[in-house]
């Protein structure tokens, strides 16, 4: 009988199995129930058929590392109701959906929540675990002591201007994967890739032997390939949500990205 | 992250304000404060605050530092004592006049002292968020004299509203980018600032103006902003003889109302009063009364009381100044507040549109609508304390308020023959 992987071992697990099968892990990040609140679980459903594991946006009225798109996307679906509960409710009701699912939110829709209880409900739907991008490392110990309690990952974001010291403390400190961010900037931009990028990457990976994820600013195939590279997976979450909003078939173009 | 303090540990954390060891090492005010930021800014906000508790503490930048609070600003600004007010009230009322700073307001403290700073770190560029205008044009004119290009963020809201103040950055050699995002008032302006700061956290400033945001802004601020309450304090020794009986400031984010209050928080005679704004009145939305109404969380930076819903989303306010139209507050008044040293009540938009008339009409003095509100939070206490010392920290000068101020109370013109 074999062990029943944590739940953070499971999104390290399914960045190596992608790697494993010859392919760069793939992380689509969508705003939970934008465009459209009642396709919100499908729409997960679709995208994890054609990712490693799926980034669930939890939104928040003031989101300081988002550029335009997911400032629009997190303002148009607080306002069509969506909240960290209608999240959890919905991902408990549609059961497993193919992928792992990692949170993305902002430190105060999970304090508003209560840490303990957050870690219970989310371990309960299926959230193998979180991304938070106002929360340094410093600041997080005692989110990081309820997360414990239910395996669940705490990933930490690194960036081209972490100092190595810190890069080492960050790397070491991740569950899950370790989230480089590929620009000094906010979401939605699109990224060149100059020799600095990925001599940061390859810095970042020397320090870990978690996977790897490049995020902002990914949005082509080529990009995707170059990235991959240098790193386990790349994350896309603002060309993605540009799709939907678009009405395009957000598998043809997770798919695309891989061809 | 509990904010249960007890009585002893309160005065314990007070004991600690006072001797300065607050913020503390991780740049908490007891549960309060911290750094909240992201990831990209952290290495930045590691280098500022290195620089602030350097240069602050740098006999060489203070002492030039005060000679252009003297020579370029103004410093020392009077205390007034208003006889008009003091005989209505039944009180004897002390003004402290920020509104005669350069620039009009108090803002320019803070602006000043830190595009010192930004100097001496080798800024390329500073960027900087605005409310009402006033920091803008404060980091503006700073910027202007100490030689360095400077770009403000401001919400369209508040731009319709204080129109003069934007003409002023721009004749003062400012960038002045529109915020149409989020509420388009203050709080976007921060969150659209704190972006621009993550797309170059090496070469650019970010000249915070509020005592808010991530450590070591709340310090950063509150030093800088101190001159006022040590200047006042002793003017109140050497004018009335004695200290206040009450100190009472407008609380916005709480940068003129920390600078009064800090350095008289060892005088137990004194007591303090922070005034938020009521807006319409009591109802979610209606108004700024962060404190009166909030509960503490993390926004731009900082665990501090906040306006927030069920699930965390920062509420919508409102204020007719658009200076305390914020849905946060400083951290240090969040523990003031908690240890029980500042009382905070709140004055409606009425209230304070009617204090500002009555301090035009018997002073002489157009205040501006921020601190209109300290007035009418003062004029209440002084009904139910009846014969106090009441120092009023009047935080600027009315004149940006022109436009809000012809809508509310539209001027009669006279017509000639009817003059007499």
């Amino acid at each position: 009988m074999t062990e029943t992987p944590s739940p953070r071992d499971r999104i390290s697990d399914a960045l190596r199995t992608a790697n494993a099968d010859g392919k760069v892990g793939l992380i689509p990040f969508i705003t939970a129930g934008y465009p459209d609140k009642d396709v919100f679980v499908d729409t997960l459903k679709a995208i994890a058929c054609e990712g490693d594991v799926v980034e669930v946006g939890v939104p928040f009225s003031d989101p300081m590392a988002d550029g335009v798109t997911i400032q629009r996307s997190s303002h148009a679906a607080i306002a069509a109701g969506v909240s960290l509960q209608w999240i959890l409710d919905e991902l408990k009701a549609a059961g497993d959906i193919g992928a792992p699912i990692v949170l993305m939110s902002y430190l105060n829709p999970l304090l508003a929540f209560g840490f303990d209880e957050l870690a219970e409900k989310s371990a309960a739907a299926g959230v193998c675990g979180f991304i938070v991008p106002d929360l340094p490392w410093e600041e997080s110990e005692s989110f990081r002591h309820s997360l414990d309690s239910k395996g669940l990952a705490l990933v930490q974001l690194v960036t081209p201007v972490t100092p190595d010291a810190r890069l080492e403390l960050l790397c070491k400190g991740s569950q899950g994967f370790v989230y480089a961010v590929t620009i000094t900037g906010i979401t939605g931009g699109d990224v060149a890739l100059p020799p600095e990028v990925t001599n940061y990457l390859d810095q970042v990976n020397s320090h870990t032997e978690l996977p790897v994820c490049a995020g902002f600013g990914v949005r082509h195939a080529e990009q995707v390939d170059n990235l991959g590279k240098h790193a386990s997976g790349v994350i896309v979450g603002s060309a993605l949500v540009e799709r939907l909003e678009a009405g395009d078939d957000p598998a043809a173009f997770l798919a695309s990205l891989r061809a | 992250m509990e904010s249960d303090i007890d009585e002893q540990q309160g005065a314990d954390l007070l004991a600690r304000l006072i001797r300065n060891e607050l913020p503390d090492e991780h740049g908490r005010y007891g549960p309060f404060g911290g750094c909240y930021a992201p990831e990209t800014l952290v290495p930045a906000l590691t280098r500022l605050a290195e620089n602030v508790y350097r240069y602050l503490d740098d006999d060489d930048f203070m002492a030039h530092l005060d000679s252009q609070l003297r020579g370029w600003v103004g410093r020392p600004t009077p205390l007034t004592l208003a006889a008009g007010l003091g005989k209505r009230w039944g009180a004897e009322v002390y003004l402290k006049r920020e509104d005669l700073a350069h620039t009009g307001a108090h803002k320019i403290n803070n602006a000043l002292g830190q595009a010192l700073l930004a100097r001496e770190m080798g800024a390329k560029q500073v960027i900087a968020e605005t409310g009402a205008g006033q920091h803008g044009v404060a980091t503006a004119a700073a910027c202007a004299r100490v030689g360095i290009p400077c770009t403000v963020y401001m919400g369209a809201v508040d731009i319709q509203r204080q129109a003069p103040n934007v003409d002023r950055m721009y004749q003062l050699g400012a960038k002045v980018v529109a915020v149409e995002t989020g509420d388009r008032t203050l709080r976007a302006a921060i969150d659209e600032a704190f972006r621009n700061w993550v797309a170059d956290p090496e070469g650019s400033y970010y000249l915070l103006g509020s005592a808010v945001g991530p450590h070591p802004y709340p310090y950063l601020v509150q030093r800088l902003q101190s001159v006022i309450g040590t200047e006042a304090r002793e003017q109140m020794l050497n004018i009335a003889g004695e200290l206040p009986d009450l100190a009472v400031a407008c609380v916005g984010g709480g940068s003129n109302a920390i600078g009064l209050f800090h350095p008289m928080l060892a005088d137990d005679s004194v007591e303090f009063l922070g005034v938020e704004a009521g807006g319409h009145g009591p109802g979610l939305g209606d108004n700024s009364a962060t404190l009166a109404a909030g509960k503490p969380g993390v926004l731009h930076g900082s665990y501090s009381v906040l306006l927030y819903d069920g699930d965390g989303q920062i509420q919508d306010t409102h204020s007719i100044s658009a200076g305390l139209d914020y849905p946060g507050v400083g951290p240090e008044h969040s523990l003031l507040k908690t240890i029980g040293r500042v009382s905070y009540v709140t004055a409606t938009d009425e209230s304070a549109l009617s204090a500002l008339q009555e301090c035009c009409a018997v002073e002489g003095i157009l205040s501006a609508l921020e601190s209109a509100h300290a007035f009418a939070g003062a004029r209440e206490w002084a009904q139910q304390n009846p014969g106090k010392r009441i120092l009023i920290g009047l935080s600027g000068r009315g004149d940006k308020d022109m436009p809000t101020l012809s809508q509310h109370i539209p001027s009669p013109l006279v017509a000639t023959g009817d003059a007499a």
